[in-house]
């Protein structure tokens, strides 16, 4: 799947981000997270070069072969640890993660904790469809109580994780909810995720037509609502709505801080610049210094 | 200038400052320009326990804590009977008399120098001040022994105390300095050994401080990692030289992530590094294995410690050489190194990263607790800091390629141009799945077994190129030897002077110290090995892993084999005992047996 050679261009739009075309099932709705996720990149007006899209492995991860951006498929549920590491080098680029809920709360979850505490300036998206797809669709950790799944023949007995509330007591500077249904809103949650300066997350009900049947998309519109009169500046205020959330469920921005640093803008090694720019090695006077120290 | 070579060693429980001691005293020998080796054999707990650190002090430069203990300091009376028959005969035994209330078990070859600690120190009002001095007197009294000067013990505990701990502090030091050293020259007998001043004073490190700085001379911008026991003094030193030297350095939650980030900073364009030691390696193996995949180039760093699991966290092993050799699945390009000596550990990292950047694979340096623990005087001329930094085929701008531009591209060497993101007109997508020449996500939806099989060979090619460039080991010492003792890695030290003790009996030896392990040149080693007559792999394991290795990778099956794997580190005479019984030719495995019990 050779791609052609295209021009550089200053400007691109949605259609210059089109990669190879996905494989995934029709009908799912991670085309509608990816196809947000041109709108947003096209928004932001910086060169296709200047992002770096990074995933880890399972159906949603397969996603940055589909946009045309530098991309990274990295292991099973270590595209958060990956992208911390490529944003600490070129604080220029701007790093988004994509995944799904089994790569970013199961196998990878202690990254999530971690990288969200940190305020890890990136965007992450999580492509939520409550199963396991790509190993043909066991329970998930946010597989539904009762839930009968390749793995749970007899209905799941464990409760699943609530990644918003997870996301606002862990230490993430912007939370919000959206439904892979909804692009223009998940669009423009995207750009201004992109756009604020520390971790940015965005849990995505992306339902599995696959796993789940046809109705799951109705099922879900039957059950979402947009957040009102809320202050998402209000940590307690958007831990309230957040708890709630469920199957009965509210969309939208949930919490938004912007007083709190980045990590990179905190790190004082980064003052000249990003550190794939800056100068190696040791300046002689540099290793006179050490050495005068271990005499 | 006199020769000497002197063994000190000290006693105690942890908190009683051992390792302040330890560092004063290298820091004084650096000084006074004499070369050093320490080890230290201690236990995973801070309060409580024992510790024991033997330092070699030497005219000339030294790379194992030697056979025999000149002097000891006991700073406790557990100490003082459990070392007692470890000091050589002739040698002396410095003490807190308070201590013992009961006589030492008599020696009547050895000089016991008993130090009336209380009596000495009565100045100072300070109860636990006073406690925490005694070290300091016996080491006054330790010093006047061997004839050296006490300026310069003064100067150091200045340097050491004066701003961390105030004047108080400082002045009580060194008045008990000053009235150990006193009571000893009123009361023993100094060594005939004179510790001379050399002209040159020398610089001191630890082995994992040397690797952290040829990193930095490397041009590492990127360090992460997790604390583990014996790795932990390679972050500590990225950590305190991080703003200095614009190194970014992160802990992360676990070694998972350590090696994830490091992967994801290489791929973005800077030298990226970590260290571990057997357990947190493990954890990083699936990684190790997709930077092969995407063809990242990093540095990983195993300080080994006593195995299997947990094991031994302040012990040493080279135990993990079949773990490096075996982790993460599938068959990869990638190079192991295991440095032969504290210096050497630090021209290894510029060396290797050359390497991996070149062939754009992961490189494992292969080190251990007593390499990487141990401390060594040096001097600061072999410390090169402009090391050559050649980063390979790196695409960093437009212009430098024609056409569409395939991350993979199929070539000769195998090497295929590599475009760090943020480069206009080269974007790609590396994957852990395999992928053909453009880098192109493949699904199994296109999988293509011919496709496969040039991209494996594609990688695999790399190694005819890394292989040549990684040179064999050499033959120290005479060709017609009667005996070859062969090591790898941090063993070296220690062989080389069992084989002068050796040639001194009577015994022709030479000696194969292996660095470059993998990939191994099958005719270039076994060229060297074809001159050996009666070999004997020397190495600190139980199941002889580096021996079953080599066998595997030349078809050479050695004669006799000396294995340690109860910890502590070998010693010479471990080796010329053992080579002594193999020749004899009783048995095939030789395992010695350690004396001095901590």
């Amino acid at each position: 799947m050779a791609r052609k050679e295209r021009p550089i261009k200053a400007a691109p739009t949605a259609k210059d981000y089109i990669g190879i075309k996905p494989d995934w099932c029709p009908g799912c709705g991670d085309f509608g997270v990816l196809s947000a996720l041109r709108n947003a990149y096209a928004k932001l007006e910086k060169g296709q070069h200047d992002h770096l899209t990074v995933s880890g492995i399972g159906c949603s991860s397969n996603l940055p072969g589909f946009i045309h951006t530098y991309g990274m498929h990295t292991l099973h549920g270590r595209a958060l640890p990956v992208a911390t590491g490529a944003k600490f080098a070129n604080h220029d680029l701007n790093v988004v993660v994509t995944g799904g809920d089994g790569d970013g709360y199961g196998i990878g979850g202690n990254h999530f904790l971690h990288t969200m505490r940190k305020n890890v300036d990136l965007l992450y998206l999580v492509m939520n469809n409550e199963t396991y797809g790509l190993t043909v669709g066991q329970a998930s950790p946010t597989t539904q109580v009762d839930e009968i799944t390749d793995s749970t023949p007899f209905g799941n007995i464990e409760t699943p994780l609530n990644p918003v509330a997870m996301a606002i007591v862990g230490g993430a500077t912007y939370v919000a909810r959206a439904f892979s249904s909804e692009g223009k809103i998940l669009a423009e949650l995207m750009y201004e995720g992109m756009r604020h300066k520390g971790f940015a997350f965005i849990d995505v009900i992306s339902p599995c037509i696959t796993w789940k049947g046809d109705e799951i998309f109705d099922y879900w519109k039957e059950r979402v609502n947009a957040l009102e009169d809320h202050d998402t500046s209000d940590k307690a205020a958007a831990l309230a709505q957040a708890i709630k959330t469920g199957h009965e469920t509210q969309l939208g921005l949930f919490y938004h801080d912007t007083s709190r640093l980045s990590l990179d803008q905190m790190e004082p090694v980064l003052k000249d610049g990003p550190m794939v720019s800056q100068a190696i090695g040791v300046t002689p006077e540099q290793g006179a210094a050490i050495l005068q120290r271990m005499m | 200038m006199a020769k000497f070579d002197f063994v000190l060693a000290i006693g105690g429980t942890p908190g009683q400052g051992i390792n302040t001691v330890g560092k004063t005293f290298n820091q004084l020998c650096a000084r006074n320009g004499f070369y050093t080796f320490s080890y230290s054999a201690y236990q995973s707990i801070i309060r409580g326990g024992h510790t024991f650190l033997t330092i070699r002090i030497s005219s000339e430069p030294v790379a194992n804590h030697g056979d025999e203990i000149d002097l000891i300091i006991a700073l406790d009376k557990n100490s003082l009977d459990k070392h007692i028959p470890h000091v050589r005969p002739g040698g002396s035994l410095v003490y807190n008399s308070d201590d013992a209330k009961k006589q030492p078990p008599e020696r009547d070859d050895i000089q016991l120098c008993p130090i009336p600690y209380k009596e000495l120190s009565k100045d100072i009002e300070d109860r636990k001040l006073q406690r925490a001095c005694l070290n300091t007197c016996l080491l006054g009294a330790a010093l006047q022994l061997v004839d050296a000067d006490l300026d310069m013990l003064e100067e150091v505990i200045i340097n050491a105390l004066l701003k961390r701990k105030g004047q108080v502090v400082v002045d009580a030091n060194i008045g008990v300095a000053n009235a150990g050293y006193e009571h000893a020259a009123k009361h023993f007998t100094q060594f005939d050994t004179k510790i001379e001043k050399q002209e040159k004073p020398l610089a001191f490190a630890q082995g994992n401080e040397l690797m952290a700085m040829g990193g930095a001379a490397a041009g590492v911008k990127f360090y992460a990692a997790y604390p583990m026991s014996p790795s932990t003094g390679v972050l500590r030193w990225m950590a305190k030289n991080a703003r200095d030297l614009n190194i970014m350095v992160r802990q992360c939650e676990d070694e998972i992530s350590v090696i994830n980030m490091v992967i994801g900073a290489a791929h973005a364009g800077v030298r990226a590094m970590c260290a571990t030691s057997g357990g947190g390696f493990a954890l990083m193996s699936e990684a190790i294995g997709s930077a092969a995949m995407m063809e990242i180039p990093i540095v990983v760093i195993d300080v080994q410690r006593g195995g299997p699991s947990t094991g031994l966290p302040t012990k040493t092993e080279q135990g993990d050489l079949w773990q490096i050799l075996g982790a993460s699945q599938g068959d990869f390009p990638k190079i192991v190194v295991a440095p032969t000596g504290l210096i050497d550990g630090f021209n290894t990292i510029p060396e290797l990263f050359n390497l991996v950047d070149k062939y754009q694979c992961p490189g494992m340096v292969l080190s251990d607790l007593m390499l990487g623990e141990g401390y060594t005087t040096f001097d600061t001329d072999q410390i090169k800091w402009d090391q050559e930094i050649d980063r390979g085929e790196l695409i960093t701008g437009l212009g430098q390629t024609e056409g569409e531009y395939l991350r993979y591209e199929i070539t000769d060497s195998g090497i295929s141009p590599r475009a760090i993101p943020g480069t206009p007109g080269h974007m790609h997508v590396v994957a852990t799945d395999d992928h053909t020449e453009d880098g192109g996500l493949i699904s199994d939806e296109y999988t293509d077994p011919h496709k496969r099989r040039d991209i494996m060979e594609k990688r695999q090619r790399k190694m005819d190129g890394i292989v040549k460039e990684l040179p064999p080991p050499t033959l120290e010492g005479p060709e017609d030897a009667e005996v070859t003792l062969i090591g790898w890695g941090s063993t070296h030290g220690v062989i080389s002077e069992a084989v002068e003790l050796l040639d001194g009996e009577g015994i022709k030896t030479n000696h194969i110290q292996f660095k470059w392990l993998y990939p191994m040149d099958e005719d270039a080693v076994n060229e060297v090995l074809e001159k050996t007559r009666y070999a004997i792999i020397v190495e600190c394991n139980y199941t002889g892993q580096f021996a079953r290795f080599l066998r595997g990778e030349t078809g050479f099956k050695a004669n006799g084999h000396i294995r340690k794997y109860d910890g502590e580190p070998f010693m010479p005479h471990h080796i010329v005992d053992g080579t002594r019984e193999l020749l004899i030719g009783k048995s095939e495995l030789y395992v010695p047996y350690q004396e001095i019990v901590v």
